[in-house]
């Protein structure tokens, strides 16, 4: 009766080895070279362990079927054996030494993020990824698409099946050249996050206050889909990591744009609000290419028009407001206070509603002052 | 006989009347069903949570909770079936068997045992009591990582206080265990003649006394950076945030093996009993479970290769790791041995006991290939995780307990259970115990993260599957709970002194009436 269970575990294994086409049952082989090498690895160890279960599943099994006491199985007395106990300790870890030097191989490789050809810093927020392009002063926000996150509202009416990439969709992806070296580094801006894209073979923990990096050389054009894997908060299910993959020229001129758009905003007028960057180490805040650099983006030297400010406001407050206080503005009771009606935001003066949204309120809300660009507090706030 | 006479015949030997024999017992056999009666109860309690959790992944979308109300699901999921359901029943069991196992009359220290069970439901209490508390039940899962974790509401305080309370039952019960085994053995009763579920509980008393004042002093300094400025976890501090994350493993990987050396220790009394067999190398599981207990200490880190450990540190982490399925192995190896050439019957705790050994081994090969840290990279918090650990856990400890429950309960009532329902239960269990988690190796490896409430639509076969599965585990654990009750309020045949054919060649406890007498071995067996 075990054989039925041992049969349904082992060929559910050789089952996860073998159709990986239609059903994503087994890892992916990625498209760098060390998602290639963890997936042979993967693989070996897999065979390896398929090897050691078939042995010790059919011994099991066959002592199931034929030492019953049903079939006048005697029990024979024989106990303790030193050779065979010092055979099946020495042999596994043989086996064991066998994983293991290739596994270090591996893992040598992984850990060797020199000779890059550019350098991505990913910063991991609730819940949002930053990039910035660290030699060519392009920064953006990349958060779930207003789609995805329109449908994984509770009680939002929404089929997923009908949104495309359900929940694995941002606004604006991190785009890498092919065939390049592409170091990343990891950082966290509140708690721990972690960036996994399953092509690139790995994932890295993004650390408050401490810099983790990893590397990868993508070999096909296309776009890989990830997620956080560390759970961050309330909305870990939903802040995706999208990274499209372009040729080298094609990543050019999309970097060309980026800077394009970064450069108008580098010209916008500074607000007495606007403090130097204090203790992060990046490109003056004002020249960072916000998350609606590639939007349409209004006239940026225009001052506001109410019109205006609210369309942009309304974006801004997708983008970083919704998660939590939600899309009506009633937060999450206990947790996420309301705007609705909130005697600081809506009755109280301007200036305390700046400050709220300047500094953040600790230990929940971040300070938004590094993260959103002076017009768009004025947006959002209006 | 004179009625003064039964009088006092009960006086001295019978348990006293009412709830106040529960509250003020020092007797072991009563400390053993208390415990095991809570942990029931926290079963049926972690197993709902579970439940919410799979119905919210029965399908994409968000349909009933809340996400933050999901992670803080899976965080007292967790922390309940960890602290309030596999250890109080380890500790149950180890509060029945022990002293009928080693032929001593009762626990060493009966009065802390006392305290030690009754700490115990009010931190239960007091930990559930968070859900309803403003922001909810703490939801940065039962690893508790900070910065995460500092952002828990009011419930935050009395987490920790919870944790600390369950520490020292914890150590209390263990203390008390070690005390027990090592100066109340009967005569004869050498440390290498004990009974192997004495044997596996020795050891893993000892790594609950190392680890706990561990895990108590991490959430402390939470607590402190929290509360009290403090910066022990915090990088604008001068703190580090992966700190706590050493502290906690630290703690958390001897943790698991506490939860699975004593389900060891019960395999390896059901096997024999059932193979009509000594246990193949009796000696040689005594030093597996030793090693077992001893590389449990210095293999934490594995739990963390995506922190941006240097490569020395993951490289070593990695090989400690992979030494783990040396011992692991031979114990499985012997637990064949000790079937092949038996004459093997299959009552229900020998079900349990085979059942065991498959999926646990199972979910052994899942944790070696996780031990490879460059492969672990893909595999860590994903569900591939979700279902190692869950083949460990639950076909694994739980299997036992079980296992061991159904071996032990016509002594203890001096009733037979029901076999044919509680072959029902082990099959439905079984069975659906795989469809639960088996899809989870393949959601895991094509990309599902862990912890998570909703996920693309590419898993959503297997999750649907998953959740049928969990729903079918969850109701099955009823058929069980009737066995049980039935049992205790006394209905059903009537076990022999030996229950099992030939049981007392393999342990003194069957050598014992049916049911255990309130006092037992007042005057210590020979044993040779």
């Amino acid at each position: 009766m075990k054989k039925l269970m041992t049969l349904l575990a082992v060929s559910g294994f050789a089952v996860a080895g073998e159709a990986s086409a239609d059903y994503a049952l087994n890892l992916t082989e990625g498209v760098t070279e060390l998602s290639r090498d963890i997936h042979d690895l993967h693989m070996l160890i897999f065979w390896i362990c398929v090897g050691i279960g078939v042995l010790v599943y059919g011994i099991l099994v066959y002592s199931l079927i034929h030492h019953r006491k049903s079939k006048g199985a005697v029990p024979a007395q024989f106990h303790e054996n030193t050779k065979i106990e010092i055979l099946w300790t020495v042999i596994p870890f043989l086996i064991l030494l066998g994983m293991a030097i290739p596994a270090t191989r591996v893992m040598i490789k992984v850990y060797d993020t020199t000779g890059a050809d550019l350098t991505v810093k990913v910063t991991g927020y609730q819940w949002k990824w930053k990039y910035d392009y660290l030699d060519e002063g392009v920064s953006f926000f990349s958060t779930l698409s207003a789609k995805s996150n329109e449908a994984r509202q509770m009680g939002s009416g929404i089929d997923p099946a009908t949104v495309d990439h359900y929940l694995l969709d941002v606004d604006h992806p991190l785009v890498l050249p092919v065939g390049k070296k592409v170091r990343f580094l990891f950082t966290g801006g509140d708690v721990i996050h972690s960036w996994w894209v399953p092509d690139l073979g790995w994932k890295k923990d993004t650390i408050p206050g401490f810099i983790t990096d990893g590397w990868a050389t993508i070999e096909k054009p296309g776009t890989y889909r990830g997620q956080c894997t560390e759970l961050c908060g309330r909305d870990h299910a939903f802040m995706p990591i999208v990274v499209v993959a372009k040729p080298e020229a094609e990543y050019r001129e999309w970097l060309a744009a980026q800077k394009g758009t970064a450069d108008q905003a580098a010209g916008e007028p500074a607000t007495p609000q606007e403090k130097p960057s204090d203790h992060q180490p990046e490109p003056p805040l004002a020249a960072a290419g916000s998350s609606e650099a590639t939007s349409p983006a209004p006239a940026i030297d225009e001052p506001l028009t109410q019109e205006v400010a609210m369309t942009l406001g309304k974006e801004v407050y997708e983008s970083h407001c919704q998660s939590c206080h939600q899309a009506n503005g009633e937060g999450v009771p206990g947790l996420f206070p309301a705007i609705h009606g909130s005697p600081v935001v809506v009755q109280g003066p301007v200036a305390a509603h700046i400050q709220l949204v300047l500094n953040g309120k600790p230990p929940l809300m971040a300070s938004f002052r590094n993260i959103l660009k002076p017009r768009e507090v004025a947006a959002v706030i209006t | 006989m004179s009625v003064s006479a039964i009088h006092d015949d009960h006086h001295d030997h019978g348990p006293a009347k009412g709830l106040m024999r529960w509250v003020t017992t020092t007797n072991h056999k009563d400390i053993g069903t208390l415990y095991m009666v809570t942990s029931l109860i926290m079963f049926m309690v972690g197993g709902a949570m579970a439940l919410v959790i799979r119905a919210e992944l029965f399908e994409p979308g968000m349909q009933f909770v809340d996400p933050m109300f999901f992670n803080s699901m899976t965080t007292l999921h967790a922390l309940i079936m960890v602290f309030g359901a596999v250890m109080p029943a380890f500790a149950g069991l180890a509060n029945w068997m022990i002293p009928m196992m080693i032929g001593s009359p009762d626990m060493a220290l009966p009065r802390l045992n006392n305290w030690s069970f009754w700490l115990l439901p009010f931190a239960a209490l007091m930990l559930m009591s968070t859900l309803f508390m403003e922001g909810g039940a703490a939801a940065a899962g039962w690893t508790l990582y900070p910065p995460l974790v500092l952002q828990t509401g009011a419930a935050f305080p009395f987490t920790i206080f919870t944790i600390h309370i369950l520490g020292v039952s914890s150590i209390l019960a263990a203390i008390n265990i070690i005390v027990t085994i090592l100066n109340m053995r009967a005569p004869g009763m050498t440390l290498m003649k004990m009974p192997l579920f004495v044997w596996t509980w020795l050891i893993t008393a000892f790594l609950l006394i190392a680890i706990m004042p561990v895990f108590a002093g991490a959430v402390t300094m939470l607590l402190t950076d929290k509360f009290f400025g403090t910066s022990f976890f915090n990088a604008a501090g001068g703190g580090d945030p992966v700190l706590y994350q050493h502290l906690f493993w630290f703690f958390g990987h001897p943790e698991v093996y506490v939860l699975i050396l004593p389900s060891f220790g019960i395999v390896s009394q059901i096997i024999p009993t059932f193979s009509r067999k000594r246990l193949f190398g009796y000696s040689s599981m005594v030093y597996a479970t030793a090693s077992i207990g001893f590389l449990s200490f210095i293999v934490w880190a594995h739990h963390q290769y995506t922190v941006g450990m240097p490569i020395e540190g993951e490289l070593y982490f990695t090989y400690a790791t992979m030494l783990i399925a040396v011992p692991t192995g031979v114990k499985v190896f012997n637990w064949i041995s000790t079937m092949w050439r038996g004459a093997i019957t299959f009552e229900s705790p020998m079900l349990w006991a085979i059942a065991f050994v498959v999926l646990f081994t199972l979910g052994g090969f899942t944790g070696l290939m996780m031990s490879i840290s460059p492969a672990d990279l893909q595999y860590h918090d994903t569900y591939f995780i979700v279902a190692h650990f869950h083949y460990v856990l639950v076909s694994g400890a739980v299997f036992a307990i079980i296992g061991g429950v159904y071996y032990w309960l016509p002594k203890w009532t001096g009733r037979m259970y029901d076999e044919r329902l509680a072959q029902l239960h082990f099959w439905l269990t079984t069975l659906s115990v795989n469809l639960c988690f088996f899809p989870q190796h393949f959601l895991g490896l094509a990309g599902m993260p862990r912890r998570i409430p909703d996920y693309a639509l590419q898993f959503a076969e297997f999750n649907a599957w998953s959740s049928v599965g969990a729903f079918i585990f969850g109701f099955s654990q009823l058929i069980f709970c009737y066995i049980v009750i039935r049992c205790m309020r006394r209905q059903g045949e009537h076990a022999s002194d030996e229950v099992w054919e030939g049981a007392g060649e393999h342990g003194l406890e069957f050598t014992l009436p049916s049911p255990a007498p309130y006092h037992t071995w007042e005057t210590p067996p020979n044993v040779h």
